[in-house]
């Protein structure tokens, strides 16, 4: 069987405890230059009453210990670094060094965001930049770079739908969104003070236009469309669908997170889109981190501009400056102007790529989605077959016969070496292996993905327990959720004596 | 285009496996009204060369390397070296969110040790693994607080960061929120407990106190929880200056912490990425928004940690989530980790030491406009000029001055807020207080 597996075989890892378990008293990594003033009793300068004992169980180890920890953790995790990480809907792309090194240059690091504007140039132009660099790939007309992510650029989004609206005389009540979209935008909707309605999508995997004609109404304020969506189809109608918002009073929010599939090819601006986020993480290269930090802008239509965050850039006759006077603005949407060192990655990544570069990205994004697909075809099923973008979304239909269900298959790729899929995503089909390999594989990688996959869908056949039982070579058996959701325990705590 | 692994020999392949004969094709599918007939309008890819030289440039534009006294939600402190040596590794810096438990346990274990330090700095019993920074944690928590108490009022001290209080004036736009805010003393430049006593009713559902508050003062939380729970009402205590947590008493009284950390080897940046963190007691846990790290088992019985409690979260609650955040800070919440085990349980004492040292030796010299007790932070009187006039002295010494206080607070318009950390030098403080007195 292990013959099979061409891309990993096992190593040693090393063991490590908790921080807290390798503590001992008097222990520490740091050393302060010497106070070079008179030194103040807390307890006077404070109160007395203000004043803490010592913090608890906080760690005492030395330097080596501290950094023999956190390494030891780090092999434990897989990484972009190491391989293909075919997430659908996250796009985890290559994130190139020269992005780290630039946004690690002292003089951005170090410049506080209360700098006086005429010693921050640098800086503003960075983002002015960036701005207009995004609303030239969106066919936008302005770009707020405030959102610290995508949820929060969604959340920032139908503020402005919900300003806008209110400025018309017309607030209205309810947001509209399609079954297979992301959890976020029915969580934005709600956040923001409106109701949710959900709308079905047709057998083509597609938003039902004829049913959307019946539904909007004078009390739908906005539908939240992603495109391509998450079955990886490009919504063809999108013109369509904006002509019947927009004739009945409605906005057309888009989700932007699977913009690495129209970069150079097609502009949601141009289609319809009134507003839109875009995840600078997923597009834009800038590394996921384990989960963030991420960074969120949101690209509107003219109409939607008088709404945005403060501050705006605008251009003086001595450089940039911010403008804090806009009455019909939302107001923050988070304190100072984002999250700038992921702007500087972003923009970084626009310029190394160029015209040509993005453009090619999305073209060798949606050629591996296909060349996948087609490998993939004859072993899994695929429940909606409309032509895929940049990823493609089987399901585990043939396999369940076995008992052999997505998150087995997910869990047996990691004794392969790869990064699962995503699972169970979206909602619309059931056992969903949703599979996006982005412009970042080469042709090999794709094929031992392919290999791997195939080399399951056979051991679902001929052997489902070892797929059932997997991962078998991870230095962490499969893991008990379950356990952890009814008994929850999130912190450490000292062994009672 | 260098990042991009396949020849063109490779592409014809791989499109001829699809049965297509050129990428074109790939797009055939979408209405020609779609298509973008040009291409985009931007500079052709630059070498990483050239792309360096561009950074470097627009660096040079900001002034930054001299000694500087702003503070404000943003903090200068030493950095330890292993904080950047930990997060530059590629396992952390390019792993996605630890969903697959089994080849994730580096963050997730990461992460359990943050909520568990946070919880030792705030005396709470659940910290998550982070939410985008201070200012949307404290509408995260008065949204928590809302559903917890089943009301929509949310008293705001005027003392809390005032970027913090417009975002939560911006998400009170929702409709669900109503926010009021609560005056400061005078005097003191503490919260004005009477005007609070007046505010809060039984449809408060978060009074909400930042503590150093924005003049760097150290709040009574006690007597401030005190008035909100008599009505009910859960206190929010907010931070935005995390090294005062090596001194100062975590308030036994909070119910939900809101905080910024910033301070923790996060560099300024203009203003982020940052790390936000929500913390609460135990009763309140499964109403916190954001991921949260547990412990389990694995199948071969070693202990393991997971991402739990997700039916909390969007992607399994949708509209009826605690949130709807997804990506956090984690890689800058690691930076924080990493900068606690550094500095550990002595050290972030004497590092808060050093603080509360050097601000005090910078404020004694200077008229103070609060009598309040505080941390690193304090609010100067410039008497003999303006505060920008005082600020522009500073610049022609090669100093950045305070933050001159009219844009926030119009009654402030002569003061300006200072801060002095352990990286201050005594020869610039001197100076400043030099400037200070100058007719």
């Amino acid at each position: 069987m292990s013959e099979r597996i061409r891309k990993a075989r096992t190593h040693v890892s090393q063991n490590e405890p908790l921080l807290f378990e390798l503590s001992s008293p008097g222990k520490k990594a740091y050393q302060l230059p010497p106070l070079d003033v008179p030194a103040v009793d807390p307890a006077a300068a404070l109160g007395p009453r203000n004043i803490r004992a010592g913090i608890e169980g906080f760690p005492e180890v030395s330097e080596v210990e501290g950094m023999r920890h956190f390494s030891r953790l780090a092999s434990w995790n897989y990484a972009i670094d190491l391989g293909m990480y075919p997430l659908g809907s996250c796009t985890m792309k290559y994130n190139p060094r020269i992005n780290e090194k630039v946004a690690a240059l002292e003089g951005l690091t170090l410049a506080h965001p209360y700098l006086p504007e005429a010693l921050a140039q640098g800086a503003l132009e960075i983002l002015a930049r960036l701005e207009a660099a995004l609303a030239e790939i969106t066919g936008t007309d302005a770009v707020t770079l405030q959102p610290a992510a995508g949820a929060h650029g969604e959340l920032t989004g139908i503020l402005l739908v919900r300003a806008y609206l209110e400025a018309r005389g017309d607030p209205r009540k309810k947001i509209l969104i399609p079954d297979s979209a992301h959890g976020t935008n029915p969580a934005t909707a709600a956040m923001a003070g409106y109701t949710v309605e959900n709308l079905r999508s047709n057998e083509r995997g597609m938003l039902d236009v004829e049913n959307l004609a019946r539904v909007v109404n004078e009390e739908v304020a906005a539908l939240m469309l992603t495109n391509p969506n998450t079955l990886g189809v490009f919504e063809e109608n999108i013109c369509r669908i904006a002509d019947i918002l927009h004739a009945r009073g409605a906005l057309l929010y888009l989700d932007g997170a699977n913009t690495n599939a129209l970069l150079g090819v097609t502009r949601p601006g141009d289609t319809g889109v009134d507003v839109m986020h875009l995840n600078l993480h997923k597009t834009f290269s800038t590394p996921h981190g384990g989960g963030g930090p991420g960074s969120g802008p949101v690209a509107v239509k003219q109409h939607l501009e008088p709404f945005l965050p403060v501050p705006r850039l605008k251009h003086t006759d001595t450089g940039w400056a911010f403008d804090y006077d806009r009455p019909q603005s939302i107001g923050r949407v988070r304190a100072f102007y984002g999250n700038f060192g992921v702007l500087v990655r972003a923009l970084a990544y626009i310029l190394a790529c160029g015209s040509e570069g993005l453009r090619q990205a999305t073209l060798d994004a949606v050629l591996n989605a296909n060349y996948l697909r087609q490998g993939l075809m004859p072993y899994y099923e695929m429940p909606h077959q409309a032509p895929s973008m940049h990823e493609c979304v089987f399901s585990d239909a043939r396999q369940t016969a076995r008992g052999v269900h997505t998150m087995d298959i997910a869990k047996r790729l990691l004794d392969y070496g790869f990064h699962p899929y995503t699972v169970s995503f979206p909602l619309i089909v059931p056992g969903a292996m949703m599979i996006e390999p982005t412009e970042s594989e080469s042709k090999h990688e794709l094929d031992l993905f392919i290999d791997a996959l195939i080399s399951i869908a056979r051991e679902a056949e001929e052997d489902p327990e070892r797929v059932l039982k997997a991962p078998h070579a991870t230095r962490t058996a499969r893991v008990d959720e379950v356990t952890a959701a009814r008994k929850p325990v999130l912190r450490w705590r000292p062994a009672s004596p | 285009m260098r990042y991009l692994p396949k020849s063109e020999a490779e592409r014809g392949q791989m499109l001829a496996a699809c049965g297509l004969a050129s990428a074109e094709d790939l797009f055939a599918h979408l209405p020609p009204a779609t298509r973008l007939r040009r291409p985009l309008a931007l500079d052709p890819g630059k070498s990483e060369y050239e792309v360096v030289d561009y950074f470097r440039a627009r660096a040079a534009e900001n002034l930054t390397g001299c000694p500087c006294f702003l503070g404000a939600g943003a903090y200068f402190h030493y950095r330890p070296v292993l904080v950047d040596t930990v997060v530059s590794r590629g396992e952390f810096l390019t792993s996605y969110t630890p969903y697959q438990a089994e080849i994730s346990q580096g963050t997730l274990t990461a992460i359990f040790e943050f909520q568990t330090m946070l919880c030792q700095l705030t005396g709470m019993d659940a910290a998550n693994a982070s939410m985008y920074d201070g200012s949307t944690a404290v509408p995260e928590a008065a949204m928590m607080a809302a559903r917890i108490t089943g009301r929509r009022g949310v008293v705001a001290a005027r003392t809390l960061h005032p970027e913090y209080r417009a975002v939560l004036e911006t998400y009170a736009r929702n409709r669900v929120l109503a926010v009021q805010v609560c005056g400061y003393c005078p005097g003191s430049g503490r919260l004005d407990l009477e005007d609070l006593e007046r505010k809060v009713t039984d449809g408060t559902a978060a009074v909400i106190v930042q503590s150093p508050n924005f003049f760097g003062i150290i709040e009574d939380l006690r007597a401030a929880a005190d008035l909100a729970h008599r009505q009910g009402a859960l206190l929010v205590w907010v931070f935005t200056e995390a090294v005062a947590l090596g001194l100062l008493a975590p308030p036994a009284d909070a119910d939900i912490v809101a905080g910024e950390l910033q301070s923790f080897a996060i560099a300024p940046s203009f203003g982020g990425p940052y790390a936000g963190v929500l913390a609460a007691k135990e009763r309140y846990m499964r109403q916190l928004p954001g991921r949260l790290v547990g412990e389990t088992k694995d199948a071969r019985g070693h202990r393991a940690y997971c991402l739990t409690l997700a039916a909390r979260e969007q992607h399994i609650r949708r509209e009826k989530a605690t949130s709807n955040i997804c990506t956090n800070q984690a890689l800058v919440a690691l930076m924080a980790t990493v900068f606690m085990t550094v500095y550990g349980k002595q050290g972030l004492r004497e590092l808060a030491e050093q603080n509360l040292a050097k601000a005090h030796y910078l404020a004694e010299k200077l008229p103070l406009r609060f009598t309040g007790p505080f941390f690193n932070e304090f609010v100067a009187e410039a008497r003999n000029r303006p505060p920008e006039a005082l600020n522009a002295a500073l610049l022609a010494r090669k100093l950045i001055g305070g933050l001159p206080l009219g844009r926030f607070y119009p009654e402030l318009a002569g003061s300006m807020l200072l801060c002095a950390t352990e990286t201050s030098p005594r020869e610039a403080m001197d100076a400043v207080a030099e400037e200070f007195s100058r007719e």
